[in-house]
């Protein structure tokens, strides 16, 4: 709500309660669609009413009006009549917390049964309390088409029981595509997942909830140094590390430590080790590359995935030398995102400038974004001015 | 307003003038060259010219329908002499003469030596919606 929050009103504050008091409406017997379009609207009205008159109880003032709201729809809709009075005379089940409200919403909009981009969506919307044309500018779609997205992901779940916790693991793959998003449009997504993740974080004690939480802080720590004034992509060893947020590092570095303490490793604890070593370096010639390799171990043990055995080469090609990463990489499938961006520098590194300068253009070919094909197509360049062609 | 085109091509347009492939470059060339083309887009958005543009990479693939039950067909990557877009930026402009001045000023975006491509891009109109007015 960056954009449209009115001074007087404190935005961040509003947004949090968001999945507590739509945990209240489904808790109370709302079904979960009409219950989030009835928050959707509280939410707008709170930015009406709260700059002339802030309630003392910003939350229990949400949950009144949003039931309310939930209570005139179902009225309105006839046919739902029986099932409404049933809400009204129903007491709410048990005291249940907050904590599990808010738990139970991030599990339900990250379901299984959803795709991943609709995942994302309803997140974004139900957990985070952005309306749909801050996500629709944020994905650089119509806002018609995300509305569609967010209704279908709604009916999706509608006959999902919420009485069940889910599977952590779905939740952590939607807030680190969140993260991955970045900064499009006037919502910050990379800030946008922090938040969800770290509010996720105080309510399940889960080691890779706090991993996830450590990588994103100390990746976003780093972006202000990742781009240059004139908005080219300033890769890691020629950061001006002094432009690195020292303390959303320190913060990313003592929750990992927290987390691996526990002795339950997984896949974003050890990406986010990785990171914290690049971190930890005063210089990129300091880098701690044999103990990153020896994280890359763990990832490639841990999930097997080619992206990891890629950035494995990579870090051994700086701990043993470029030819060592060069027979690391030799092993890999070189259809690979990257794989010929990664094999340009390692030839490059190896002395073999020209064979590198062929390799960064063919690498710029296959870049998947602008920033990177320009990145490798300047690399190509560089080259080849200091080759004299 | 009318809504045109910009279309450039990675091949199948006729040469330009400064014809060198970017990675032959210099790296402040590029630079030159990258700082040009977002200029040149901020610049329609400040003037309410700009509509969209968007990059496209090289690779692609052919497809169609292979009838009932069967997974469509696909043929590619596309064939050397395929003629090949590699972006677009869509303009709403006045006229046709707009239109065409704008094209030319992308086409003079810098590239080796920091002297104008003078790169051939293709202007198409869109088709638009029936006038509400007919008589």
């Amino acid at each position: 709500m960056t954009s449209e929050v009115p001074a007087g009103v404190d935005g961040p504050l509003l947004r949090s309660l968001t999945p507590s008091v739509l945990g209240v409406l489904v808790r109370r017997g709302a079904d979960f669609a009409a219950a989030e379009d009835a928050v959707q609207e509280a939410l707008v009205e709170a930015l009406r009413v709260w700059p002339a008159d802030l309630p003392r109880d910003p939350r229990a003032w949400l949950v009144t009006v949003a039931w309310r709201r939930f209570l005139d729809a179902a009225r309105a809709d006839a046919a739902r009549r029986r099932r409404e009075e049933r809400v009204e005379e129903e007491p709410a089940p048990g005291p249940a917390s907050d904590v599990d409200d808010t738990l139970r919403l991030y599990f339900l909009c990250a379901h299984p049964s959803l795709t991943p981009s609709s995942a994302v969506a309803l997140t974004l919307r139900a957990v985070g309390g952005l309306t749909t044309r801050q996500i629709a500018r944020a994905y650089l779609v119509p806002e018609a088409t995300m509305a569609q997205r967010i209704s279908r992901a709604k009916r999706t779940v509608a006959g999902v029981r919420l009485d069940r916790p889910g599977d952590v693991a779905t939740v952590l793959r939607v807030l680190y595509l969140v993260f991955n998003e970045g900064y499009s449009g006037d919502v910050d997504l990379a800030a946008e997942a922090i938040r969800l993740t770290r509010q996720l974080a105080a309510v399940v004690d889960h080691p890779e909830v706090a991993g996830l939480l450590a990588l994103m802080l100390l990746h976003h720590a780093r972006r202000d140094a990742r781009t240059a004034p004139d908005g080219a992509l300033v890769p890691l060893a020629e950061q001006d590390r002094g432009r690195w947020d020292t303390r959303a590092v320190a913060e990313g570095v003592a929750i990992l430590r927290g987390a691996l303490a526990r002795d339950r490793l997984g896949e974003f604890q050890a990406q986010a080790a990785v990171a914290a070593l690049h971190a930890d370096a005063p210089t990129a010639e300091e880098t701690d590359w044999v103990q990153i390799v020896e994280w890359y171990d763990e990832l490639v043990r841990l999930t097997d995935s080619p992206v990891a055995r890629l950035n494995r080469a990579v870090a051994v090609g700086e701990a043993d030398g470029p030819h060592a990463g060069l027979a690391a990489l030799a092993r890999l499938d070189a259809s690979l995102p990257r794989y010929t961006a990664v094999a340009a520098h390692l030839h490059e590194r190896a002395g073999d400038r020209e064979r590198a300068a062929v390799l960064y253009a063919e690498a710029a070919g296959k870049a998947s974004d602008l920033a990177e094909r320009h990145h490798l197509t300047r690399q190509a360049a560089r080259l080849n001015t200091r080759l004299g062609r | 307003m009318a809504k045109y085109l910009l279309l450039k091509h990675y091949r199948g347009a006729p040469a330009a003038v400064n014809d060198v492939p970017m990675e032959r470059w210099t790296p402040e060339e590029i630079s030159a060259h990258v700082r040009y083309m977002g200029d040149f887009a901020e610049r329609l958005q400040e003037t309410g010219e700009y509509v969209d543009g968007q990059a496209l990479a090289p690779e692609g693939t052919w497809v169609r329908y292979d009838g009932e039950g069967r997974p469509p067909v696909t043929d590619g990557p596309f064939a050397e002499t395929k003629d090949l877009i590699a972006g677009w930026m869509v303009i709403d402009v006045d006229s046709r003469e707009r239109a065409v001045e704008l094209a030319g000023e992308l086409s003079a975006a810098p590239g080796a030596g920091g002297e104008p491509i003078h790169e051939w891009l293709e202007l198409r109109p869109f088709l638009s919606a029936p006038p509400t007015i007919t008589e």
